[in-house]
């Protein structure tokens, strides 16, 4: 993975130097806000991109830095989507304290299920977290009273943030909040991958007999970081029940826990930013060829899912990433 | 209330030996090579278009189909086998998880281009349809002629696993794979044959589906599910495993939707993950 390092240097200096940012990355960040400025009558589909891209980011923490592969993230996107959506049908549309209590919600329920995930391995563990996923999509649509069942959450009313800006009809306003709760998240994640916790966790998916060999508490490590990545799915669920004020039983759907992986493979997994990349092309390329013809779409997901697998297991992200290390 | 349960257990039953049938091929090949093939179901849908057609366009009886689709199904996975699953053995299980999902993607997407989205019917013999009564109950009769073809090949792979010279190489294969190779076992091919023979299973359960459950290119999709968890509670590379599992999720399934309908689902999914969590190699998973 990494190239040999001649003199030997000091971890917190190599943690150092990861967490340090690159004129690439500024500039990404920059290019975002163009949407506002260039594609004003596409911010809709920015703000889903956000918002996926969050969720995504959710999933590359547990999936791509500790190696637990899940079918069934999707139940605490939905979690957090129901919950922010039915506290603000229940009369508190305020946007910014409902979305953390939903981001709290879910990562709750994350650290209960943890306990369960971490119990089992390999099919065991893909299966379990498709049963749970599943299990939570039949629960809500067998609480019809609490959810709206198959009909969907209705009357979902969200305030203006900060009692300033409501939530206009071209997306300016929702585009902006996901955004800002997309930087703020992804500040929180890349300082936690490059932290000895990240480390810790890399460890843990390169080996995991060896990690409590050498005196790491790894169970208690992926209970924490399935929390986390609960929260922050959360928070993507509630985001998006905030900003499109509606809320259907396929926020909890195994369709969306599949499409958040196959984005995040895309992009390639253990990066951050692989995440944020795959869901745009992903995204995009599902609002081009779906105007067309929806089994277009498929088949060229599938056939790119093909592609990706056999020639860049590192993901597109990888890939560009190994091109400009040879050429260096 | 007796006929009720009576008529649950055998729908339940007829219902389970299909899942048998298609994942029984899964539950080995899995035990053998770790390959975890979701595209699994897939062939059951390909199996189900070729007999539709067949009969459709060539006339041919429905009893001559059924092998149709199991030949045809068992040389496509050959195909398929040997160019692309191939590459990916060694792979790490979540990017054979993402090719084969891929496959399914693209399986569904070429089964709408050819066959359109419309669900397909197909016509049984006459033979075949309706019910006998028998205490006082109705039974159908295809029913149970889907669970007297499983009953017969549940017998046949019993009998081949245990006394054929393949059946020994496929329980040495998939008891250790290494050793096996070590002592000059030519794994792959023994593989490739169980490949083979347990898609052209699949391709049969799935022409034997359509009438219960069924045809579109979202079967694939609609049996994965269920595929998935007939070989994960029954156990990997373990026939009476998987029969076992499907049987009791068939019973379970139908008895769920019948007595609690609003959460038989969540029922079986309560079910899965408890018998998970107790036991993560299923119920007659011995690694």
């Amino acid at each position: 993975m990494t190239t040999p390092i001649a003199a030997p240097i000091e971890s917190r200096d190599w943690l150092r130097r990861r967490s340090r940012w690159s004129p690439f990355e500024i500039m990404f960040w920059l290019a975002a806000l163009l949407p506002f400025i260039l594609l004003p009558t596409y911010l809709p589909l920015a703000s889903q991109i956000a918002i996926a891209a969050l969720f995504a980011i959710s999933v590359d923490l547990i999936l791509g830095y500790a190696g637990i592969v899940t079918l069934g993230h999707a139940m605490f996107f939905g979690l957090g989507a129901y919950f922010a959506g039915i506290i603000s049908v229940r009369g508190w549309g305020e946007p910014i304290s409902g979305l953390l209590m939903a981001g709290l919600f879910a990562g709750i329920i994350g650290y209960v299920v943890s306990f369960l995930i971490t119990r089992v391995q390999h099919l065991a563990l893909i299966m379990v977290t498709l049963g749970l996923g599943l299990l939570t999509y039949e629960l809500a649509n067998a609480l019809h009273d609490l959810t709206g069942g198959t009909d969907g959450l209705r009357g979902i009313r969200t305030w203006p943030i900060l009692g300033q800006f409501k939530f206009d009809l071209w997306g300016y306003t929702g585009y902006a909040y996901t955004l800002a709760v997309l930087f703020l998240c992804f500040l929180l994640s890349r300082r936690l991958v490059n932290s000895s916790f990240g480390l810790a966790l890399r460890g843990i998916r390169e080996n995991v007999k060896r990690m409590p060999a050498i005196g790491a508490d790894h169970k208690g490590h992926l209970r924490l970081v399935y929390a986390i990545s609960a929260a922050i799915a959360g928070l993507a669920g509630g985001l998006m029940a905030q900003t499109t004020n509606t809320v259907a039983l396929d926020s909890l759907s195994f369709e969306r826990s599949a499409d958040v992986v196959v984005m995040l493979i895309l992009g390639g997994t253990g990066r951050l930013y692989g995440a944020i990349l795959g869901t745009i092309i992903f995204l995009v390329a599902r609002d081009q060829l779906a105007g067309i013809n929806p089994q277009y779409w498929y088949f060229g997901i599938g056939l790119l899912l093909m592609v990706v697998v056999l020639f860049m297991p590192k993901g597109i992200l990888g890939f560009l990433a190994r091109i400009v290390d040879r050429s260096k | 209330m007796i006929s009720q349960i009576a008529i649950v257990l055998f729908d339940g039953f007829a219902f389970g030996m299909l899942l048998f049938l298609l994942s029984v091929g899964l539950s080995v090949t899995l035990g053998m090579m770790n390959f975890i093939n979701l595209a699994h179901g897939a062939f059951g849908m390909f199996g189900g278009y070729v007999a539709v057609t067949v009969m459709r366009q060539l006339g041919l009886p429905f009893l001559a189909a059924l092998p149709m689709a199991f030949i045809a199904m068992a040389l496509l996975s050959v195909l398929i086998e040997r160019s692309l699953f191939r590459r990916l053995y060694k792979a790490g299980e979540l990017n054979q998880v993402l090719f084969t999902i891929g496959v399914v993607f693209v399986a569904a997407a070429a089964a709408t281009f050819i066959f359109g989205t419309v669900q397909q019917v197909i016509i049984l013999p006459s033979w075949l349809r309706g019910s006998v009564e028998f205490g006082g109950v109705r039974f159908g009769i295809y029913r149970a002629f889907i669970i007297v073809v499983a009953l017969i090949i549940t017998a046949l792979l019993v009998f081949g696993l245990e006394r054929t010279r393949l059946g020994a190489q496929i329980r040495a294969a998939v008891d250790n794979q290494r050793m096996a190779q070590g002592l000059g076992l030519d794994v792959e091919r023994v593989f490739a044959i169980t490949f083979a023979l347990g898609c052209g299973l699949a391709g049969l359960g799935g022409a034997l589906a359509v009438e219960i459950v069924g045809l579109s290119p979202s079967f694939g999709f609609q049996m994965l599910v269920y595929v998935l968890i007939v070989v994960s509670v029954g156990g990997l590379g373990s026939i009476t495993g998987s029969f076992a599992g499907a049987a009791l999720l068939g019973i379970g399934d139908v008895a769920g939707k019948y007595f609690w309908p609003e959460i038989g689902s969540f029922l079986i999914y309560l079910l899965l993950v408890a018998i998970l969590l107790v036991r993560p190699l299923g119920l007659f998973g011995k690694r």
